[in-house]
C-alpha cells in the first residue's frame, strides 16, 4: 500500500462504542493511518474493501495478557503474542509485568513498549509492577514507570497479600490516576490447590480452593479503595461474593472496576469431568460451578463488570505435560476472546452487540485512561472486521500463540475476526497475520 | 468387581495357601513397579503377586532414577514400555498420574495409589476381606474414620462399597470432611460414637502426618479421644463386626494396641488379600485366555 492510496471499507455495519455510534452501511476511508472525514482526500486513488455482512469495530482492547518476554520466551514472546492478538482481531493489549525480570522499572516499561511498537502488530500498553520484583516488599517506582508509559500497575500472578502494601498502592493511585489491578487470592486459603473446591475436585482427588480465597480479598481491596479513594481494578472475577463486593463499591461510588474472562463466562468446573487430569482446565482463578458462572454473566449484563479480558497466559506444552497438581496455571486466550464474547453474550441474546462490545472497547479504555475516540475523523485507524455469524471450531494448532492450551479446544464458537488494522495498516486478513 | 473378588479368592486358595507358591500363568510376562512415593506394603504385595504367578518384575524408585535427573515421568514410562514391559504399576503423589500415563502408553496401567484420588487395589482387598466373611455386601454399613479429605483409601472404599450397595458413613474432624463427597447412600458426620452404633465394618484410616499441611488437624490426644478406635469404642461393636486398617498403624493414635489383637480385626487378613487381589488384577490384565 503506497502512502497516497485511500483504503475504503464499504458495506459493513459500524458498531463504535467510543462514539456511541451504530450505522448499518458504513463507509470508512483511511489514509496515512488515520480516518478521513467524508470530504477529505477525494483526490487519491482508492482500494475498496467490500465488507458487506461484517461488523467494523474500532480498537478492541484486551487488558489482561501475558507475553512472557523477557525471560520466558519458550512460552511466548512479544512477537508471537502480538501475532496472536492480530489473529484474534485484538488491536490493543495491556501486558502484565510478571516476566523475568519483572517489569518494575521505567527502563523495562520503555523497552517493552518499543519492542511492540517496532513490530507494529498491536498497540501494547505496559502494566508495571506494584512492588519491586512483584515480591510484595517495597513499592516500585510507580511515578517514573507511569511517565515511561505504564498504564496500570499490578503484581498479577501474585496477589498483594499485605493489606498495608495494598493500602499504600491504592493511595498512590489517587495521584497517579492509574488503576491498581489486583489478582485477588488469599494464598493461605489456596495453598496447594489447583481447582475449584467442589464436587468434580472431590471426585478427582484434586486439592480445591474455595471461592472465599478470591472474594475475601476482593472485599478487602474494595474496603481499602473506600479508605483511600484509590482506583482499584479487580482482575478476572470468578466468585459470587466478589460480585457483591463490586455492587457495594458501586453503591458507594468508589473507583472500582472489574473484568471477567471468556472462560469463566463459558465454562464451569464440570469441564474437569470432561477433561479429566488434562491440565488444559488448570487456570487461576479456577473454573467455578454453574451458579457462579450465571452470577458472573448477570454481573456483566448489569454493568458491574465492565471489561472482558482473556488473561492470555500461554505455556509450553512440556510445562503443561506435568501431572495436574504440578502443571502451571494458565491458558491461551487471545485467539478465542472475540468468539467467546459473541458466543457467551451476543448470540444467546443476553446483550446487544453495542453493549457487549463495550467490554472490549470503552470498558478497558476507561479503566486504563486511554481516551480512544473510535473511528471519528482524524483518529488513528485501529479497527477489526468481524463476521458475527461465522461458526468455527477452536483448534489450538491454528493459533499464532506459542501456547496451545485451552479448555475451549474443540468447542464451536460463533463470531470471528476476518481482518484487523492497526494505525491504518492491515495486521491480519482472512486469518493470516501480516508482518510489517 | 465380584468377578475379580472370585478370581482373587480362587488364586488365594490355589496358590497363596498352597505349599508351592508358583504358577506359570504369567510366565514370560514382565511388569514394572513404578513407585514415586515411598511404599513397602503395596510395592512388595504387587511384586510377590507377580512372582507367584510367574511374571518377571522390576522395581523402579523415583529417587536416584532418571526422573531425578530431569526426565519427565512420561518419558520414563515410554522408555520402560520400549524395553518390553507388559504392564505398569504406578504409585504417585499427584492425583491423576496413572490415568495420564494410560493415555501415553499402550500397555495396561495399574493404579497403586495416586495423590488423594484413589487406591483401587486397596479398595478391592478391603471388599474381599469383608465379603469373605459376609457375602451380603448390600446389607452392610461401612464406617470410614480419619482424614477423609486427604485419603485415597477412603475414596476407593467409598466407590467400591457403595457400588456393591453398602451404606457408607464418613467420619472425621470437621476440617477434614469434604462435603462435596456426599452422594446417595453416603453420609458425613463428625460423631464417631453415633456412627459406630450400627456399624458392620469400620475402616480406620492412618493419620498421615507427612501429607499436606496439617492445618485443621487436632492434636494427637484430641484426635484419639474423638476419632481413635479405642478399646472402649471397640466394645460398642457387635460380635460379627469387621475392623480394618490399611496400615501402617500409629498404635495409640487412630487405633489402640488391644484393638489390633481383637478377633474382629482382620488387618493381617487384609495384607494377605492384598496379594490375592493383585494377583487377580495382574492375571486379568496380563494373562491370556487360560483358565
Amino acid at each position: 500500500m503506497s502512502n497516497d492510496t485511500v483504503i475504503r471499507i464499504r458495506g459493513a455495519r459500524l458498531i463504535d462504542p467510543y462514539q456511541g455510534l451504530e450505522a448499518p452501511d458504513a463507509d470508512i476511508r483511511i489514509l496515512n493511518g488515520r480516518v478521513l472525514a467524508s470530504q477529505e482526500g477525494q483526490q487519491y486513488p482508492e482500494e475498496v474493501i467490500d465488507a458487506r455482512g461484517l461488523w467494523v469495530v474500532p480498537r478492541l482492547i484486551d487488558m489482561h495478557v501475558h507475553f512472557r518476554e523477557p525471560g520466558q520466551t519458550w512460552k511466548e514472546n512479544i512477537e508471537t503474542g502480538s501475532q496472536a492478538a492480530a489473529h484474534g482481531g485484538i488491536t490493543a493489549v495491556a501486558a502484565m509485568p510478571n516476566t523475568s525480570p519483572v517489569i518494575d522499572s521505567p527502563e523495562l516499561v520503555e523497552w517493552e513498549a518499543k519492542r511492540a511498537r517496532d513490530l507494529g502488530l498491536v498497540r501494547l500498553y505496559p502494566v508495571g509492577a506494584i512492588t519491586v520484583g512483584s515480591e510484595g516488599q517495597e513499592l516500585a517506582d510507580l511515578y517514573r514507570m507511569q511517565a515511561a508509559g505504564a498504564r496500570a500497575f499490578s503484581d498479577d500472578g501474585q496477589p498483594v497479600m499485605s493489606s498495608q502494601m495494598m493500602r499504600a498502592a491504592l493511595s498512590y493511585s489517587t495521584t497517579l490516576r492509574t488503576p491498581i489491578i489486583n489478582h485477588a487470592e488469599d494464598k493461605s486459603l489456596s495453598r496447594g490447590a489447583s481447582v475449584h473446591e467442589g464436587r468434580p475436585a472431590a471426585r478427582l482427588g484434586l486439592a480445591g480452593v474455595p471461592e472465599t480465597a478470591e472474594s475475601a480479598m476482593v472485599w478487602r481491596d474494595v474496603l481499602l479503595a473506600a479508605l483511600t479513594g484509590g482506583r482499584l481494578h479487580v482482575a478476572h472475577v470468578s466468585a459470587m461474593d466478589s460480585i457483591d463486593a463490586l455492587a457495594w463499591a458501586q453503591h458507594r461510588h468508589l473507583s472500582v472496576t472489574a473484568e471477567a474472562t471468556p472462560h469463566h463466562l463459558l465454562l464451569t468446573d464440570e469441564a474437569l469431568t470432561a477433561w479429566g487430569y488434562n491440565p488444559v482446565t488448570k487456570v487461576n482463578p479456577p473454573l467455578r460451578p454453574e451458579a457462579s458462572r450465571q452470577a458472573l454473566v448477570t454481573a456483566v449484563q448489569k454493568g458491574l463488570i465492565g471489561v472482558l479480558a482473556s488473561d492470555h497466559a500461554p505455556h509450553h506444552q512440556d510445562d503443561k505435560a506435568r501431572p495436574y497438581p504440578d502443571a502451571p496455571f494458565g491458558i491461551s486466550g487471545l485467539e478465542t476472546i472475540l468468539g467467546g464474547l459473541v458466543t457467551a453474550l451476543i448470540q444467546p441474546g443476553l446483550m446487544t452487540p453495542m453493549n457487549a462490545l463495550k467490554l472490549l472497547t470503552t470498558g478497558p479504555d476507561g479503566v486504563l485512561g486511554l481516551g480512544c475516540q473510535g473511528l471519528a475523523p482524524g483518529q488513528p485507524a485501529d479497527l477489526t472486521l468481524i463476521d458475527p455469524g461465522h461458526v468455527w471450531t477452536v483448534d489450538p494448532d491454528c493459533f499464532y500463540s506459542m501456547g496451545r492450551n485451552t479448555p475451549l479446544q474443540g468447542m464451536a464458537l460463533t463470531g470471528q475476526a476476518r481482518a484487523a488494522m492497526v494505525n491504518g495498516r492491515w495486521v491480519m486478513r482472512e486469518g493470516e497475520v501480516l508482518s510489517s | 468387581m465380584l468377578d475379580l473378588l472370585q478370581s482373587a479368592q480362587r488364586l488365594k486358595q490355589d496358590l497363596l495357601e498352597a505349599p508351592v507358591k508358583k504358577s506359570a500363568a504369567l510366565r514370560g510376562q514382565a511388569f514394572v513397579n513404578l513407585f514415586f512415593e515411598p511404599s513397602t506394603r503395596t510395592k512388595n504385595s504387587f511384586e510377590l503377586a507377580g512372582k507367584y504367578l510367574g511374571a518377571d518384575v522390576i522395581n523402579f524408585q523415583g529417587k536416584g532414577s532418571s526422573v531425578e535427573k530431569g526426565e519427565t515421568l512420561y518419558d520414563t514410562a515410554l522408555n520402560l514400555e520400549a524395553m518390553g514391559v507388559d504392564l505398569v504399576v504406578v504409585r504417585h503423589q499427584a492425583s491423576g498420574v496413572p490415568e495420564d500415563l494410560a493415555r501415553y502408553l499402550s500397555v495396561p496401567v495399574v493404579n497403586a495409589g495416586d495423590g488423594f484420588h484413589e487406591h483401587p487395589t486397596q479398595g478391592l482387598l478391603d471388599l474381599m476381606t469383608v465379603w469373605e466373611r459376609n457375602p451380603h455386601l448390600d446389607s452392610l454399613h461401612l464406617v470410614i474414620v480419619g482424614d477423609i479429605l486427604h485419603s485415597r483409601v477412603a475414596r476407593s472404599d467409598l466407590w467400591g462399597f457403595s457400588a456393591m450397595g453398602a451404606r457408607v458413613t464418613l467420619v472425621g474432624p470437621p476440617s477434614l470432611l469434604p462435603t462435596a463427597l456426599a452422594v446417595p447412600n453416603v453420609s458425613l458426620t463428625t460423631d464417631f460414637d453415633a456412627a459406630l452404633a450400627d456399624a458392620d465394618v469400620v475402616q480406620v484410616l492412618r493419620i498421615q502426618k507427612e501429607r499436606q499441611s496439617m492445618a485443621g488437624m487436632p492434636s494427637v490426644e484430641e484426635y484419639r479421644l474423638r476419632w481413635g478406635l479405642t478399646a472402649a469404642r471397640a466394645k460398642q461393636l457387635g460380635p460379627s463386626a469387621v475392623i480394618l486398617h490399611p496400615g501402617p498403624q500409629n498404635r495409640g493414635v487412630e487405633i489402640d494396641t488391644p484393638v489390633m489383637a481383637d478377633p474382629r480385626a482382620h488387618i493381617l487378613g487384609q495384607v494377605e488379600n492384598g496379594v490375592a487381589v493383585r494377583m487377580a488384577v495382574l492375571d486379568r490384565l496380563m494373562g491370556g485366555d487360560h483358565e
